[in-house]
């Protein structure tokens, strides 16, 4: 169950199995090892089904592409046209979603099968996967710890094998984190390179949908049906698509690699600090070379992208009002009852308390000193890249500060849990693209890196990864209980 | 510390049209007081003559012809409503 998305093509191709064989497959692992990982909010077996044998009849008449067939889960965060999309939440467990949003519907018409929605965090407010209204997912390589978050379903099923992909969102680092601590292959496109259209918003200024994958090339090869320009989404970029296959073979000779002073220094996790150097003499030995760059105003990511993203959070998410869709109280006495109560009762701690911060930086008298403050060191800390990346190709980090932790470890506290943000936030603050990649283990658990790419550079991103992952197998090495 | 008290929580919070039980109101008042000075942080960089940035790539966003596209979309979301009848959402009446 471990294929990649081109083995499983030419197996379709080659009729070694149809799609309707491989859905079932694929169905009864996920039914099996559910109950275990808690990856899946629902399954939809009759609706896969469904799709298999279309596909199938499409092989058949040859008119299939290479995704024809080929199964994949979807992070509960994007609307699924007639199925429940929850978000993760209370507020939203008994929405049926009206439309298919836009990354659905373009990788339905390219023949993909749905399997199920995946499990989240919360409205995608989070970095374990612990404050969805379902229970926490479970990291397959230590069912006692996180897979991360809020992506942290699509994450443990795809390395569990429960899917070959999965599309998840990043919003402070929601694609990769979840990737790095599952040992998978998670990409989060420039902003604007992928429609929102249909993905329930948290903080429309900083997200992105992107695919989590086993290898680069799979990510590449999702990001061709995924990407492009959207007219239903006032944010989506005009900028023409690359085919993000083309230049997956490229050699990497000649490449520059910035490696910021202010990641690499004494608070740098000892084993994540060896984990990367030891990647980075891979790379050089493809021909890559590395220099040192300066993200000066790189400490304020993190307090500057909690302000911004509760802000615009607390906006989003003021459309719950229990009038429309969603959650309703019970018994309502006048309007204003039923406003507070179906919120309150619909929405866990978590998100009550970003909602509250970003009331509270918008609020009048306090706009100046946190929302625009905020907004003005985003402008420092996108400037601080720019000039980084016009010195290098790309940057080369940690992406995260710990391997995965155990369940309740940080749930208690919520700095700790956003100061795990730190490598991740900058890039969507910065609306830039990145890509996390496995590259080794600390105490049997994976580990990743990250690669910051300039705008619209996914093609260049792609190509480092996947000569990568030519000379190493960290994305190859499997949850010994999964296998 | 930033100090915030149980009102300024429960003044936020009612701008929010979220209320806050009575038995967690010490940790939110906690965790928000920790936010907070996570926060504040952003001070010690002096941004007086830098301009905000609200879109990473700085484009607007597109607006499009304000003109009637499909008129059958009203139908859809009130399929989904908790209580819908007549093309009106239902709510406990407002003016007795």
């Amino acid at each position: 169950m471990y294929k990649t998305i081109k083995q499983l093509s030419d197996g379709l191709k080659n009729k070694e199995f149809s799609s309707e064989e491989l859905t079932s497959d694929y169905l009864n692992r996920c039914e099996s090892h559910n109950a275990n990982l808690n990856c899946f909010i629902h399954l939809l077996p009759e609706q896969a089904l469904k799709q298999a044998k279309a596909a199938d009849h499409k092989i058949r008449q040859r008119t299939a592409g290479p995704l024809t067939g080929i199964p994949l889960v979807h992070k509960d965060i994007l609307c699924t046209k007639g199925v429940k999309t929850t978000c993760g939440s209370k507020m939203l467990d008994n929405f049926i979603a009206p439309y298919d949003a836009t990354v659905v519907a373009r990788l339905g018409d390219a023949g993909m099968v749905t399997l199920g929605k995946t499990n989240m965090d919360e409205f995608a407010m989070g970095s374990s996967n612990e404050t969805s209204f379902y229970g926490p997912a479970k990291n397959p390589w230590d069912m006692e710890r996180v897979t991360g978050g809020s992506s942290g379903g699509s994450a443990a099923a795809v390395s569990a094998g429960l899917a070959p992909v999965a599309t998840g969102t990043d919003t402070g680092g929601s694609i990769r984190q979840p990737s790095c601590l599952c040992g998978i292959t998670g990409l989060k496109p420039t902003y604007g390179r992928v429609s929102r259209y249909g993905m329930i918003a948290y903080a429309s200024s900083l997200e992105q949908c992107g695919p989590m994958t086993r290898t680069a090339e799979d990510s590449a090869i999702i990001l061709n049906a995924m990407a492009g320009f959207d007219a239903h989404d006032p944010t989506s970029a005009q900028k023409k698509t690359d085919d993000y296959t083309l230049n997956l073979n490229d050699s990497i000779q000649g490449l520059t690699i910035g490696l910021p002073k202010q990641y690499f220094n004494s608070e740098l996790n000892a084993g994540i600090a060896e984990v990367i150097q030891n990647a980075i003499n891979d790379l050089k030995k493809l021909g890559a070379t590395v220099k040192e760059v300066e993200l000066p105003n790189i400490d304020m990511a993190v307090p500057a992208y909690y302000v911004i993203a509760s802000a615009e959070c607390s906006s989003n998410l003021s459309r719950y009002d229990g009038v429309h869709f969603g959650y309703r109280c019970t018994a309502p006495q006048n309007l204003n009852d039923l406003y507070m109560r179906s919120r309150s009762e619909g929405f866990g701690k978590e998100v009550k308390r970003r909602i509250i911060i970003g009331t509270y930086v918008l609020s009048s008298g306090y706009y100046d000193a946190y929302y625009l403050k905020a907004q003005k060191l985003r402008r420092l800390i996108r400037d601080d890249f720019s000039r980084a990346l016009a010195t290098v190709d790309v940057i080369l980090g940690p992406t995260v500060s710990q391997p995965a932790f155990r369940l309740n470890e940080l749930v208690d506290s919520p700095i700790k849990m956003y100061m795990s943000d730190i490598y991740t936030v900058p890039a969507n603050l910065a609306g830039l693209p990145a890509i996390s990649i496995p590259a080794g283990f600390i105490d049997k658990l994976p580990i990743g890196m990250q690669i910051t790419g300039n705008y619209f550079a996914e093609s260049k991103l792609l190509n480092i990864a996947h000569q990568f992952q030519q000379v190493t197998d960290w994305h190859n090495t499997l949850p010994p209980k999964f296998l | 510390m930033c100090t915030l008290d149980k009102s300024d929580i429960n003044k936020i919070a009612r701008l929010a049209q979220i209320s806050i039980e009575e038995t967690t109101m010490a940790s939110y008042l906690d965790d928000i007081s920790n936010i907070l000075d996570l926060i504040k942080a952003m001070d010690s960089v002096d941004t007086e003559i830098i301009e905000p940035l609200t879109h990473p790539l700085e484009i607007k966003a597109r607006l499009r012809t304000d003109r009637v596209s499909d008129t059958e979309q009203s139908k859809l979301p009130q399929n989904i409503a908790p209580a819908a009848d007549h093309d009106l959402y239902i709510v406990p009446q407002i003016i007795k």
